[in-house]
């Protein structure tokens, strides 16, 4: 049971980030709208990983997107960013010792919930990416701009995934 | 501190948030040459903002000093010029008359007519006898350089035979020694830039550089600038050197000149023909 949650998360990160890296990242439009479907991975670790493993791997995420994206650190530090909004918003909306499902995914956590929480991350996510991109606070309309709607495809492309790859459980 | 370790353990999400956050954002700035430069810039803006306003309060500090300076600065200029107002009642007054002495007076003359490109070119001046002019007067160019003597004169008009003219001999000399030579157009180059200053004497030395300027033994006032040299040697087949020389006159754009009329020319005519030739 372990080592298939490992595998398939192992499965799922070469999957996104070559789909990011190699797909996506040329897609955009009017340089407005990017999607950055990667974070994906993130959301859906599982609900025992430790903190620490949690970072760590967020961090390592993001200096493997860095390396493609040649922007060093950036993406790593607004992984680091989602990974404190997962955390905390994880720690307030549930009760710890209740929790009985293997991820917070579309399947097990019903839409509400997941979309709420995919919401928040990615639009965290999305704003310390395209700040410390711009590093200005003079442009900060069009920064605003292009993190919403770059927000708004990568969770259309979240939810459509998560939909694909929908498993009906028995709740 | 078995409590401060709880605390930290009960919240690591947010201290390891801080790490990792700081990490980031070291890489971001390190890393990155735009990034890097804009933190540099802001923050040396502020360091830069925080010594002006100390700068501004030292100078409060030493106001009392300054004062004083000032004070005694006033005190010695006031004197000085108490000495300069006061009239020396004893002293002769000395009126310089510059005009009954006056040897050149300077006519401007628009060119109606202009020729650059013959071998001999003659440029033609709305000023004419009844204005003063006579044969033989320089005319000069209006900020510097000279453009040629007048030739024939009419009522209303007159004609200048211009330096690019291959009868044009005026003497020059060079600035710095006042070496004489003789300024000469067409005699190889038929550059309107460009003429040649020859029959300088062996001993002389000229460099790319030297001015040129009129030596006043001709119709010309002594001292107006004609060009510079930018060839010192040219090869000619007398004992004499000569240089190429950039003319500082524009013929091509030439619009005003100048007439020179000189007011002891009639006097040094007269007094030169009592010499008879071969005497």
């Amino acid at each position: 049971m372990n080592s298939r949650i490992i595998i398939v998360n192992i499965i799922r990160w070469v999957l996104l980030l070559f789909v990011q890296v190699f797909l996506l990242k040329n897609m955009g439009f009017y340089d407005l709208s990017t999607p950055f479907i990667y974070v994906l991975f993130l959301l859906l670790l599982p609900f025992g990983i430790p903190n620490i493993l949690l970072y760590a791997l967020a961090f390592a995420t993001g200096l493997t997107l860095d390396a493609f994206y040649d922007t060093m650190g950036v993406h790593a530090t607004a992984c680091i960013v989602l990974s404190f909004v997962r955390i905390s918003f994880i720690s307030i909306s549930l009760n710890r010792d209740a929790i009985d499902d293997p991820e917070p995914s579309l399947s097990y956590m019903g839409f509400q919930w997941f979309s709420l929480y995919a919401f928040l991350c990615v639009i965290a996510h999305h704003l310390v990416l395209f700040f410390l991109e711009t590093f200005k606070v003079t442009e900060i309309g069009y920064t605003l701009m292009r993190c919403g709607l770059s927000c708004i495809f990568t969770l259309l492309i979240i939810l459509l995934v998560e939909f694909i790859f929908y498993k009906r459980t028995s709740r | 501190m078995r409590n401060l370790w709880i605390f930290i353990s009960r919240y690591n999400a947010f201290f390891l948030f801080i790490i990792f956050f700081i990490i980031g954002i070291y890489l971001t700035v390190k890393n990155n040459a735009y990034q890097r430069s804009v933190t540099l810039n802001s923050s040396n803006e502020i360091v830069g903002t925080a010594y002006e306003r100390l700068n501004v309060f030292k100078r409060y500090l030493n106001l009392g000093m300054v004062n004083d300076s000032l004070a005694a600065e006033n005190a010695r200029l006031k004197t000085s010029l108490l000495s300069l107002t006061t009239v020396d009642t004893s002293k002769d007054v000395k009126v310089i008359d510059t005009l009954t002495n006056q040897q050149y007076t300077y006519l401007a003359a628009k060119v109606v007519k202009n020729s650059i490109t013959l071998r001999n070119n003659v440029m033609t001046i709305n000023k004419g006898s009844l204005d003063g002019i006579k044969a033989g007067m320089a005319v000069i160019a209006p900020q510097r350089g000279i453009v040629g003597l007048v030739r024939d004169v009419s009522e209303h008009l007159a004609t200048i035979q211009s330096l690019l003219h291959k009868d044009t001999r005026i003497s020059v000399s060079l600035k710095k020694n006042n070496a004489l030579g003789s300024l000469v157009w067409g005699d190889g180059n038929f550059d309107i830039r460009k003429a040649l200053i020859k029959e300088v004497p062996n001993h002389i030395k000229m460099n790319v550089g030297d001015s040129i300027i009129t030596s006043g033994f001709g119709s010309f006032p002594a001292g107006i600038l004609v060009g510079r040299i930018i060839k010192p040697k040219v090869a000619t087949n007398d004992n004499f050197l000569s240089g190429e020389l950039n003319l500082f006159t524009d013929f091509s754009t030439l619009q005003y000149v100048y007439v020179v009329k000189d007011k002891r020319a009639e006097e040094q005519k007269a007094l030169e023909s009592l010499i008879k030739p071969n005497e």
